[in-house]
């Protein structure tokens, strides 16, 4: 079965933090990056995600597949940005400074230059952090480090169960896949698209009634070991905060802080060099 | 926090790898970043419609987190949100068509369609939008030309895909009172 999450083992300081330190630092990046379009702020991230990604002694061979695709969607994302709104930055900056111009209303201003390097600047300061917390937490510790950061164990399980019969339900959806085209069912590009998503119910219904028996299946055996009688749960997987969680927590509610508390002084969420 | 049964937490994470398998492997890509045709969320309306709207939700934002992940392109928040918001609204219209009973008809799957054509427009043209602008400043133009699209294309595969789960599903429930006294 292939590693569809990407879990890569090796040694580093970033493999050994806890996943529930991971967890939260993923979240708490994420957020001080998604609130602020403060322009230094985001370069710093950009720099620090870089630098952190280093560290943990993944290679880029590595997950060249996801970084590829990740590059394509942001390359597009920017292009529909100006196709649709080639003003859009400046109305967000209030000047307009006007390079050059291609055709109608598309003229090319510094403003619109800078919204879109910030637009870049947000994904690649974020980007290399859920690699990073992809290819250097185990899968299996994800659902006890959920728990732990105050998620109810009763949905930290829904999590894990997912997590383990994501294969199952891979191969039964081959399996039938493959059945219903031995009967001469057409799912290649040569059918219609309505065709195509006829087809795809033929295996559906199969899929999905044998999902819903799993169900039926799973939680009679969980109710006989008395699955949700207790308060609490511990988990194989879960493992006690070192020194270095510590440090790395503390070191991202510092950032959020500071992405919060930029915001706030300076008025609004964009970093304008353009009013001296 | 309500004490969930272990039925629904078992429905939570399978629904949840259903979501992911159907979304990851067998996505249509669209034209326009961002969205596939995808038949995930007929499964989606069709789990929410049996297990309620915790259930629903819970499918959406696991799925769809784990979609987000396994593809390495940043967690897109505003959309994950959708897809959970998607699932509560299925969910709340749990009784209005007694799938459990077996009794689907013509009038539930008229009910159910009409629900979750509803709920599309409310996640992708109102929901994702709205935190997409939030979080992201985003142009409005942008971000609506991308929502209408999804929520045609998903409501339409919705409307095939979770219609025909739901008859399939209906039918191998036995219905209320179809037993007689001899």
């Amino acid at each position: 079965m292939i590693n569809l999450f990407n879990y890569i083992e090796r040694k580093s300081p970033i493999h050994r933090l806890t996943g529930a330190s991971k967890l939260l630092c993923l979240v708490l990046w994420s957020l001080a990056a998604m609130t602020s379009f403060y322009t230094p702020l985001l370069a710093v991230l950009t720099v620090g995600a870089v630098l952190l990604f280093r560290l943990s002694r993944i290679r880029i061979k590595d997950i060249s597949f996801m970084l590829g695709a990740t590059m394509v969607f942001m390359v597009l994302n920017n292009v529909l940005i100006f196709l649709f709104s080639p003003q859009h930055g400046v109305s967000i900056y209030g000047t307009r400074t006007v390079l050059f111009t291609i055709a109608g209303p598309y003229v090319v201003t510094a403003e619109q230059l800078f919204y879109h390097l910030n637009v870049i600047l947000k994904y690649l300061c974020t980007i290399p952090i859920v690699l990073l917390f992809v290819s250097t937490t185990n899968p299996s510790e994800f659902a006890a480090s959920l728990n732990r950061i105050g998620i109810s164990y009763r949905i930290s399980y829904a999590v894990a169960l997912a997590l383990r019969y994501i294969p199952d339900i891979q191969r039964e959806y081959h399996d039938i896949s493959l059945a219903q085209q031995a009967r001469g069912m057409e799912m290649s590009k040569k059918a219609s698209l309505i065709r195509r998503l006829k087809s795809v119910s033929g295996i559906l219904i199969p899929l999905v009634l044998s999902s819903m028996e799993r169900i039926d299946t799973i939680s009679n055996a969980m109710e006989l070991r008395g699955f949700g009688k207790g308060r609490k749960r511990t988990w194989y997987q879960g493992r006690k905060f070192s020194k270095g969680d510590i440090l790395a927590i503390a070191v991202c509610v510092a950032l959020m802080a500071v992405s919060l508390g930029l915001t706030i002084w300076n008025g609004n969420r964009f970093y304008n060099p353009f009013i001296a | 926090m309500k004490k969930f049964s272990i039925k629904t937490i078992v429905a939570i994470g399978i629904g949840a790898a259903l979501f992911f398998v159907l979304g990851r492997f067998v996505a249509i890509p669209s034209p326009v970043p961002n969205t596939n045709i995808s038949i995930q969320y007929g499964v989606l309306a069709f789990v929410s419609a049996v297990y309620g709207p915790i259930a629903g939700m819970l499918v959406g934002l696991i799925g769809h987190t784990l979609i987000d992940f396994s593809y390495g392109w940043g967690v897109w928040w505003s959309w994950v949100i959708a897809s959970g918001v998607f699932g509560l609204i299925m969910g709340l219209g749990t009784h209005a068509w007694k799938l459990e009973e077996g009794e689907l008809g013509r009038k539930g799957l008229i009910k159910f369609n009409v629900v979750q054509v509803l709920g599309h427009i409310v996640c992708w043209g109102l929901v994702a939008p709205v935190l997409d602008i939030l979080i992201y400043k985003e142009p409005i133009e942008k971000l609506f030309a991308q929502g209408l699209l999804s929520s045609v294309a998903n409501a339409v595969t919705t409307a095939i895909v979770g219609s025909l789960l739901c008859v399939a599903y209906a039918a191998t429930k036995p219905k209320t009172g179809s037993l007689d006294k001899e």
